[in-house]
């Protein structure tokens, strides 16, 4: 294992550190490990999310203006604890209640209740969104359902620009809920990722072979097959989108993110080949993002998360945001 | 003979527990996390290790006064520092048996019952697991039946933990067959199956602490 770390244990804590003397304008909390903004905007409702840390920019990437207010960083790849989630509310409530953004995995569906409890006893208000989109799950009562993915990185943008305009709670959890519906993901892996404090790749993955729909802590997919060219991957993982939902008939805002390991330019070639397999099946994408979005630590491969808009989607989109890895129209 | 205080627990009998159960989770932490990696995310022995020693952490820098205090703390400690779903599924057994004890300085054998029956209420409740769904509930819940039992036929406190280990272990190996339906394990679908769960494992281990702790005392 070849990493840019001082200790495997210290990494997150060092991780914290820089992200305060790199963005000053962020308030760093590392007793509770939360990242918020450096000042509260008194009568909005405020946008919580966390998770397991290893997938950066997710979440603490996406704290500022138009976005959310705090960030809850776990362990690497275990859920934030809910006396975590509680002080972040604590420290950018203001007065309009709280929505918490949650991934579907049920270390943070658990936590994240058991914190909605505390802060519910405290006085604030909470409402909670779940996002489970990752298409490569069957979705199923038997299940833990499909996991949190891509979309996540939507719902804070889309729910933050509506908090930012003076939505109430019960309108940007409508909001939120309605990106959260209306996106899906899918993922592959071409490498596994390695845990710093395990210091050897999580799973085996041969030279000659890729994970469809892999999970973002390398959670199995839905089959091992050989490498193919990027066009054939992107095939694959378009179908399997548009199988489990319609697309056509709306603006669509298209994310194409890296897993961490992956050089933008194979993202971009990939991008071309998504970009053009859409337009063939009569998806009409709108917007589109391409870059490290939500991660799985150095893990080779990418994401693909479409999601079905409309104007009003759009336009919250389009809004201004200014956050450390999301920044437009300020 | 048997005395009264066969049959009550103390709190120190319940620091004495969980200070074996640290004891215990520390020493096979490595095979928890290796039963973990096969279905999971190779990370329960590491994350209970650190949630057990700051119980240990805790309970050495304060003796709390009664053991409804004493279960709290041990509940908040494992919330705050286990983390995942472990950490809140122990987290809610600790804090429903601290809100059934409240300041009780001893508990008799159906008090002691009555509470890890609401411990576990809370972790299914909290889960949405079921027996057989191939979680620690398929550990917690025969423990649960066998102490009620005995507390209701007047059974020796040590000799029905002494069961309940039995039914824990039984009810941990029972997991093997099992393709999980609850956690992360679940979305390996059929290849969760022929493998022990790791949260059984941890669980079918705090009921045998307490068992073994007690068995200690009455030497």
């Amino acid at each position: 294992m070849k990493k840019l770390i001082n200790a495997p244990a210290a990494v997150l804590a060092d991780a914290l550190k820089g992200v305060a003397a790199a963005h000053p304008d962020l308030s760093v909390d590392f007793a509770n490990r939360v990242v918020s903004r450096g000042s509260v905007t008194q009568g909005k409702v405020a946008l919580i999310s966390g998770g397991g840390s290893g997938h950066e920019p997710l979440h603490s990437g996406f704290v500022g203006l138009g976005m959310l207010d705090a960030a809850c960083a776990g362990e690497i790849f275990t859920s934030p604890t809910p006396d975590q989630m509680l002080a972040a509310a604590q420290t950018v409530s203001a007065g309009a209640g709280v929505l918490y953004i949650v991934k579907n995995y049920t270390g943070d569906v658990l936590n994240f209740e058991m914190a909605a409890e505390l802060a519910e006893a405290e006085g604030i208000a909470v409402k909670t969104v779940l996002v489970a989109d990752d298409v490569a799950v069957e979705d199923s009562t038997w299940t833990a359902g499909r996991r949190g993915v891509g979309t996540t990185v939507l719902v804070e943008k889309i729910a933050g620009a509506a908090a930012e305009a003076g939505a109430d709670l019960e309108a940007v959890h409508a909001i939120a809920t309605r990106v959260s519906e209306n996106g899906r993901s899918m993922g592959v892996a071409l490498t596994s990722a390695t845990l710093p404090a395990v210091g050897k790749p999580s799973f085996d993955l041969p030279e000659d072979e890729i994970e469809m729909g892999v999970g973002i802590h390398g959670e199995p997919g839905r089959k091992r097959v050989p490498l193919v060219p990027a066009a054939e991957i992107a095939e694959e993982l378009v179908s399997s989108i548009l199988a489990d939902f319609d697309f056509t008939g709306a603006p669509v805002i298209a994310m194409l993110s890296g897993l961490g390991g992956t050089p933008l330019i194979e993202l971009y070639a990939m991008y071309g080949d998504v970009a053009a397999l859409l337009e063939q099946r009569g998806v009409t994408v709108e917007r589109a993002l391409v870059g490290d979005y939500i991660t799985s630590l150095d893990m080779a491969g990418c994401s693909i998360t479409l999601l079905r808009a409309d104007e009003e989607l759009l336009r919250l989109w389009d809004a201004p945001v200014s956050t450390a890895a999301l920044r437009w129209g300020v | 003979m048997r005395t009264l205080e066969d049959s009550r627990l103390t709190v120190d009998d319940l620091i004495a527990w969980l200070m074996r159960f640290d004891e215990q989770i520390t020493r096979q932490a490595e095979r928890l996390t290796e039963l973990d990696s096969a279905i999971g995310d190779a990370d329960h022995g590491t994350n209970m290790a650190r949630g057990t020693a700051a119980v240990r952490s805790r309970l050495s820098a304060a003796r709390p006064d009664d053991a409804g205090a004493l279960l709290k703390s041990c509940g908040m400690a494992l919330v705050s520092t286990v983390g995942g779903a472990s950490g809140s599924l122990y987290g809610t057994l600790f804090l429903e048996m601290a809100r059934r004890v409240g300041a009780a300085s001893e508990l008799d054998r159906t008090v002691f019952a009555a509470a890890f029956r609401s411990g576990v209420a809370g972790v299914v409740a909290r889960g949405r697991a079921e027996l057989g769904d191939k979680t620690m509930v398929d550990a917690l819940q025969p423990t649960v039946d066998v102490l009620d039992t005995a507390a209701a036929d007047g059974v020796p406190l040590a000799d029905a933990l002494r069961s309940a280990a039995d039914a824990a272990a039984a009810g941990r190996d029972a997991t093997i067959p099992l393709v999980a339906r609850k956690g992360r394990a679940s979305y390996l679908g059929d290849r969760s199956a022929d493998h022990l769960d790791p949260g059984a494992t941890s669980a079918a281990i705090l009921v045998q602490a307490l068992a073994d702790s007690l068995a200690e005392r009455g030497r």
